[in-house]
């Protein structure tokens, strides 16, 4: 076993795993401003909710595609090359729903919210669709011959598995968010959450359990099959704490399941990054993949107080912003008028 | 038509990078001057002071933004666009990329969050050191970012493994001269771009404040500050907010510009040494000589000198940029491109990897028209802008500006000299570098270097990139309307855009205690 590389395919693991737990919600969140919320008010309680956090949460991404790019060039150079379409539209939409998070509220017309509004739940939608298929291909592979490049045009990443993976990430990240909504929030939209997540969660959590089964069967293991019975057990327990209205049990339930869901993901496909689907002897891997060991020491060095420095203050951060939201701490919508006199 | 991916790729990350930097300096240099007026603010509990922050911080944000969304695409390109070269580079140059979002992107992004919301949550001492992390966060991800770029221009700390660059030393690369030069270079830059929008925008409220009759000036031309009780936030502190941020803005152009002459002859020394070919087109020195051109004409073609003319000549001074005295010869591109081509070849190899380019000739003379004119904008912009600021320092000696509208619209368009002097900088140093991407080293490791035609992605075609980057220029431009919209509604709301109790009849001058369970700021 190489060992530095196998600690960076760790790190890389979590660094995934922590962004769709974490932007999970505020994907979510988005995508829940479309059709949950039924006025303005609500609106803006549930952006609020997320209000301090969401840029945070968005950096894991930049560092799992930054790390990846350190540690398995080739992966990162595979990966991001032969997804090119998707991620373009990953891009495109979080663009968009970015800038849509700090301008919707800075308009005069309901055009304008309406457009913002749009943005920000469509783009929440594409990009936690679109990360989902990124990952997904990941791990149930992607036609690259042996220089790692894609063969058979720009659709040939669309396969079952991963427009699976892509659903399970959009599904998961609505669970996610209503209990989000249920945990820092309080009046409708809290009642909302609670009530999506009940009815909603038994079947918006299948394509996660469907995608982690298919590596499973593929290259699962012992232990990987066992992450796999935690992440159901998880799904239950949460679903049955949020009936009983214990929101913050509900949420680490359906946090408990993505992080056992992914893990078996993750060890089941190990020492694989990026199969091929046209020969095994393509396919990259932690060995062949990866950065030379003095690299891979350095950011082992960097990791070792980066990751625990960025742990402590983004949960500083948590601990800051704990009180729950409501409709009554949301400040008056202003106009803004030119400071002139008129003639 | 063939549509050539090389082309489109280079087309794509020049707009997709070059409109990242138009966000970045702003950001860079305008967070500073906030912070600084937010701890004035807290030491002297001067309500002025809390409103500049409120205000420019409302700026500050509105631009934030944008830089954040650019960047993401910044940190995929390499993977998408060119494969070839995250793979080649990838052991050395995507370790400050993976550094930059661990130790920066992250501290950047959590500390603003906490500084946007954490208006009387937070101790005020630790809410504005929230917002002096954020800073740092960027200033940090900026010195990163130059690490990775300098080390296309001057790749070091490496030793070459079956013909690919590992990284032996990464203290080198975190050094790099090239590095520690540019850096500090675009940072004063940024505090150009800075220092200009303060300047403009706060003489366009002062100028405003003239026309419409509340300020006037005395016999001897000193001004006499008034209010407008109709008008929500011209009250009695108006006046000089505008023209301390004023003050602020210009000193702040004219130190940055000290920075930037200081630090770029030092650069330019470091690339007369490292791309001797990028600074004799930068100069059109087309033979070995001493002088520096003021001005030159004729076809700046890409293949051959012989057309141009020079007009103006300063003699000595070419020396002087490059080696710091006034004699020595600095050599031209006709002594110049025959070392190149000896050194890596008249033709591309016959390698698979340049695809239909293999055994083309190659132009090692990189567009002179744009390193030329690069060169000079940039230095021009900038002087421009410094020049600007001596002389906006100068006519609001008495306190306010001249009523002149011209003079306002001079001032609020110079805010563009110092972006246009940025960017011009980038364009010269990324197309100067060319044909390389990774331009080889003359005192480093021997055969390390890579043609830029080899670094593009083989498995992406034409129509992809050609999507990828209409797409993205489309919504880079609509951006850029939403963004100048608001900043223009912002800045003409003055203060009381970012201090809503101001236009409240009701609680007058209640800004800084406001009720203790609505949010002092939410989205
Ligand atoms: C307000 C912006 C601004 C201003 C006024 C200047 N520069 Fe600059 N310059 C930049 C902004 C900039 C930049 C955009 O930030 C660049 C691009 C890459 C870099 O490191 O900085 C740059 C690059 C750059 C380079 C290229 C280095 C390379 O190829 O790697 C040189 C030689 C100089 N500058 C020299 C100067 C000199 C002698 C100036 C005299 C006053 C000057 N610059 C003013
Ligand atoms: C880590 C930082 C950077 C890297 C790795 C990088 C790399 C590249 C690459 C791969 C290309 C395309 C190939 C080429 O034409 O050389 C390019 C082109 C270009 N880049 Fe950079 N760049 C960086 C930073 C920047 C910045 C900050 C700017 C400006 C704001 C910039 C401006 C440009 C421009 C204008 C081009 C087009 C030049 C051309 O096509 O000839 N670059 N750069
Ligand atoms: C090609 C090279 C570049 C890459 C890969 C890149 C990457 C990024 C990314 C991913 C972000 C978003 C971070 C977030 O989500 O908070 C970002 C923002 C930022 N980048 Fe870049 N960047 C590049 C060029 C530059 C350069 C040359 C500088 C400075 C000199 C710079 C300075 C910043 C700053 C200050 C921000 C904060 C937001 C803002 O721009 O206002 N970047 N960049």
């Amino acid at each position: 076993m190489e060992i530095l590389p196998t600690v960076w395919f760790v790190i890389i693991a979590v660094l995934w795993i922590g962004y769709l737990f974490l932007e999970g919600f505020d994907l979510g969140v988005g995508m829940h401003m479309l059709f949950s919320a039924k006025n303005e008010n609500q609106r803006r309680v549930m952006l609020n909710a997320i209000g301090p956090v969401w840029d945070g949460n968005e950096v894991w991404l930049v560092t799992a595609i930054g790390a990846t790019f350190a540690a398995f060039p080739d992966w990162y150079a595979s990966l991001l090359s032969s997804l090119y379409l998707p991620l373009v539209f990953v891009l495109l939409a979080l663009i968009f729903r970015a800038v849509a998070i700090e301008y919707r509220g800075k308009g005069k017309s309901l055009r304008w919210s309406r457009f913002w509004n749009t943005a920000l739940g469509v783009g929440s939608l594409v990009a936690a669709f679109g990360i989902g298929v990124t990952l997904a291909a990941s791990t149930t592979g992607l036609p690259i011959d042996s220089n790692g490049d894609r063969v058979g045009g720009p659709l040939a990443w669309l396969t079952p598995s991963t427009i699976i993976g892509g659903l399970a990430v959009v599904g998961f990240s609505l669970v996610h968010a209503a209990t989000f909504l249920a945990l820092k929030t309080d009046g409708d939209v809290r009642l909302a959450g609670n009530r999506f997540a009940r009815r909603v969660s038994p079947i918006a959590v299948l394509p996660l359990l469907a995608w982690a089964l298919i590596v499973q069967f593929s290259s699962g293991s012992p232990v990987s099959w066992a992450l796999v019975v935690v992440s159901v057990a998880a799904v239950v327990a949460a679903w049955s704490a949020n009936r009983r209205g214990r929101e913050g049990l509900a949420f680490v339930g359906f946090g408990l399941f993505l992080v056992a869901a992914m893990a078996a993901i993750f060890l089941a496909q190990y020492p694989v990054v990026l199969p091929s689907t046209l020969s095994a002897s393509f396919d990259l891997t932690v060995a062949n993949a990866s950065s030379a060991p003095y690299t891979l020491g350095v950011m082992s060095v960097v990791a070792c107080f980066g990751i625990p420095l960025v742990l402590a203050y983004q949960g500083w951060t948590y601990w800051v912003f704990r009180a729950r939201v409501s409709a009554g701490h949301i400040p008056e919508a202003h106009a803004v008028e030119p400071a002139v006199r008129k003639a | 038509m063939h549509l050539d991916p090389l082309l489109i790729a280079r087309w794509q990350f020049g707009i997709t990078t070059v409109y990242h930097f138009w966000m970045v300096p702003l950001t860079i240099g305008l967070g500073p001057v906030v912070a600084g007026m937010q701890m004035r603010w807290h030491r002297t509990g001067d309500v002025r002071w809390y409103r500049m922050v409120k205000f420019w911080g409302k700026l500050y944000l509105i631009n934030f933004i944008v830089g954040v969304a650019t960047g993401l695409v910044q940190e995929f390109q390499f993977g998408l666009a060119w494969s070839e070269y995250a793979k080649f580079v990838g052991d050395v140059f995507g370790a400050p990329l993976a550094m930059e979002a661990l130790l920066a992107f992250f501290v950047e992004s959590t500390f603003l969050g906490l500084w946007i919301f954490g208006w009387n949550k937070l101790p005020k001492a630790i809410h504005v050191a929230c917002l002096w992390l954020a800073i740092g966060g960027s200033i940090l991800s900026a010195y990163f970012i130059i690490v990775a770029n300098s080390w296309m221009q001057h790749p070091v700390g490496v030793v070459l493994v079956n013909g690919h660059p590992v990284m032996n030393d990464v203290w080198a690369v975190l050094t790099n001269n090239t590095a520690i030069t540019a850096f500090t270079h675009t940072i004063f830059g940024s505090f150009g771009v800075g220092g200009a929008f303060l300047l403009g925008i706060s003489w366009y409220h002062l100028w405003q404040r003239r026309r419409d009759g509340i300020d006037t000036v005395d016999a001897t031309g000193r001004v006499v500050p008034g209010v407008a009780p109709g008008i929500p936030g011209r009250d009695g502190s108006d006046h000089s907010i505008w023209i301390t941020s004023l003050r602020i803005g210009a000193v702040v152009a004219i130190v940055a510009f000290a920075g930037v002459a200081i630090t770029g002859d030092a650069q330019g020394k470091l690339m007369f040494q490292q791309q001797p070919l990028k600074m004799a087109a930068a100069e059109a020195a087309c033979h070995t000589g001493t002088s520096f051109s003021v001005l030159s004409v004729g076809k700046l073609g890409s293949t051959s000198c012989s057309d141009v003319v020079p007009i103006i000549e300063i003699p000595g001074l070419l020396s002087f940029l490059a080696k710091g005295n006034f004699t020595t010869t600095v050599e031209g591109v006709d002594q110049l491109l025959p070392q190149y081509q000896a050194k890596y070849g008249t033709n591309l190899p016959d390698n698979p990897i340049y695809g239909s380019r293999a055994g083309e000739k190659i132009d090692y003379l990189p567009m002179m028209e744009v390193t030329y004119w690069g060169f000079r904008m940039m230095i021009g912009f900038g002087g421009i802008a410094a020049f600007a600021a001596a002389v906006a320092l100068w006519l609001t000696r008495k306190g306010t500006v001249p009523r002149s509208k011209g003079i306002m619209l001079l001032a609020v368009g110079g805010i563009l000299a110092p972006f246009a002097a940025n960017s011009a900088g980038w364009i010269f140093t990324e197309m100067g570098r060319q044909p390389f991407v990774v331009a080889p080293n003359p005192t480093g490791v021997d055969g390390l270097y890579m043609f830029t035609a080899a670094a593009v992605s083989p498995g992406v075609s034409a129509g992809e990139m050609l999507f990828s980057v209409i797409a993205l220029t489309a919504v880079y431009a609509v951006l850029m309307v939403f963004e100048i919209r608001l900043l223009v509604r912002y800045v003409r709301g003055g203060i009381a855009s970012a201090v809503p109790e101001l236009a409240e009849p009701d609680h007058p001058d209640d800004d800084d205690h406001p009720k203790s369970d609505v949010l002092a700021f939410a989205y």
